[in-house]
């Protein structure tokens, strides 16, 4: 089986997407290990975030993941390890 | 006595964008009703709309904002930054506590709950946006107003169709008179989508005429329904001492405002809307003959618009008063309508001039003084706008100069 790999610009592009960006955040800096709420992503954000991860990677993440994951690497992680990989974010 | 007082005005409507685009287009008698762009009328019986044209919000506002909001917030949301900037104050400066924000809604953000049931019955519900928790909601606008200028003080939302815009507008004084010096009031209503304009076409009001000069015709022999619009104004209601304080230019005083509600049909009670003038006017402490000028809710039913004649007529004597609708250049903007009215009565007393009602051919059945064609020179303090809500809503609100 293929395993997919979900990197940052993925997450980029899906925030985007979902939730937009904050006028006086640079996402294309070293975000990794920033708080999403540094980034201007509340809770509501992340849930937009974590429905069309689902959706496009046809995974099933738990609440507990989007609740417990406050940095992009930290979601990273925990999508990677769904998609079965298991591989580290950076 | 502590006034309550406006001090700044947000305009979003059909024939201007902007308090000056709009005030002179009005004045020009230039109208933004036509065919419906946004989607394709022709299945439906009415296809006539005022709708905004050249509205880009990502112009105007972050894009953060832009994947959790229907037009109609992203219109509010424009609205208030106006009617901020006219009043001169940066909400950043002020005390949170200090800021409330009172909105009215008709219908909540029909389009974008539209995009999300699509969503749901072709894709699944993991296709919903999270975002619609709260994107349709009536609440909505006073919602996004009050977080994007920390504005912490009371707030809340008026749904009583057309009449909530002055409803509001009540609410707000309310607050202000119990202490929150500052408070954004009015409404932005925008539901020109398919699914709300089968809700609109529910009420049978709408006229079915494809000709915009022929099609909203209040007050006179022809009339035969509505034209549907979107947009609105969003006010900076203060209190007079935070007025004076900051040395803020005074558009007027909310001095006025009642509401009733019509009897049941069939009932013995005459309709409500008469006695919501002289409650007004009580309010505001007026005798009948100090009003200049009548702001009229207009329906373009005929029977709707005999009413509104005879209660306007019973108070205020035959062709007593001046009476216009210049809502005839935008279509009825449901909770936005009211809010603009108010706006375009303070922009008539600062310059002196009754706007017109286009198109109408003044019924003789009606004994009202309506203006019509062209705007009408007179000198104005004082200024009655009126407006009624499907299902019974009677509002009256007074505004006048202040010294």
């Amino acid at each position: 089986m293929e395993t997919q790999q979900f990197t940052l610009d993925d997450l980029k592009r899906i925030l985007i997407e979902g939730a937009g960006a904050e006028e006086t955040v640079d996402l294309d800096g070293d975000i990794f290990d920033e708080d999403f709420e540094h980034l201007g992503y509340e809770s509501l954000a992340l849930l937009e975030t974590g429905g069309r991860i689902e959706r496009e990677y046809g995974i099933v993440l738990d609440d507990d993941i989007l609740s417990e994951s406050n940095t992009p690497r930290a979601l990273i992680d925990a999508v990677n390890a769904q998609l079965g990989s298991g591989s580290q974010a950076a | 006595m502590n006034a309550v007082v406006v001090t700044g005005l947000g305009v979003t409507a059909p024939n201007g964008l902007g308090v000056e685009d709009y005030w002179e287009a009005t004045l020009a008698g230039k109208s933004g009703i036509g065919r419906i762009t946004r989607f394709d009328p022709s299945q439906y019986p009415s296809r006539l709309a005022g709708e905004i044209p050249g509205f880009a919000a990502e112009e105007h506002l972050p894009s953060r904002l832009l994947p959790q909001t229907d037009r109609m917030t992203r219109l509010a949301l424009v609205a208030a930054d106006w009617a901020l900037a006219d009043a001169g104050i940066q909400p950043q400066d002020l005390p949170g506590f200090d800021m409330g924000v009172v909105t009215a809604s008709s219908s909540g953000g029909f389009e974008f709950g539209q995009g999300e049931l699509q969503a749901l019955w072709s894709k699944g519900s993991q296709y919903v946006s999270a975002y619609q928790s709260f994107a349709w909601f009536y609440a909505v606008n006073s919602g996004q107003i009050s977080i994007r200028h920390g504005m912490k003080g009371p707030s809340s939302v008026i749904v009583s169709d057309q009449a909530g815009g002055l409803d509001a507008v009540a609410q707000a004084r309310r607050q202000i008179r119990k202490g929150t010096p500052v408070v954004v009031s009015g409404a932005v209503d925008a539901s020109i989508c398919p699914w709300g304009w089968v809700a609109q076409l529910a009420a049978k009001r709408l006229t079915t005429r494809d000709e915009p000069s022929r099609a909203y015709l209040p007050f006179d022999g022809a009339a035969d329904g509505y034209v549907p619009g979107e947009g609105g104004a969003l006010l900076v209601m203060e209190s007079e001492e935070s007025a004076r304080s900051r040395d803020a230019r005074i558009y007027g005083e909310v001095a006025g405002y009642a509401a009733t509600f019509d009897p049941a049909p069939g009932g013995e009670r005459p309709p409500a809307l008469r006695r919501a003038i002289e409650l007004a006017l009580e309010d505001a402490g007026l005798a009948a003959d100090q009003v200049d000028v009548v702001f009229a809710d207009a329906s373009a039913d005929p029977e709707l618009d005999r009413i509104e004649a005879e209660a306007i007529t019973g108070v205020f004597g035959p062709e007593a008063v001046p009476v216009t609708a210049p809502k005839t250049m935008t279509g009825r903007l449901y909770s936005g309508a009211a809010p603009l009215d108010l706006a375009t009565a303070f922009l008539a007393i600062r310059d002196g001039v009754i706007p017109p009602t286009v198109h109408v051919t003044p019924s003789p059945d009606h004994a009202i003084d309506l203006v019509v064609d062209r705007p009408r020179e007179a000198e104005l303090r004082t200024a009655l706008i009126l407006a009624r809500g499907h299902g019974g809503f009677n509002s009256a609100a007074i505004v006048r100069a202040f010294a």
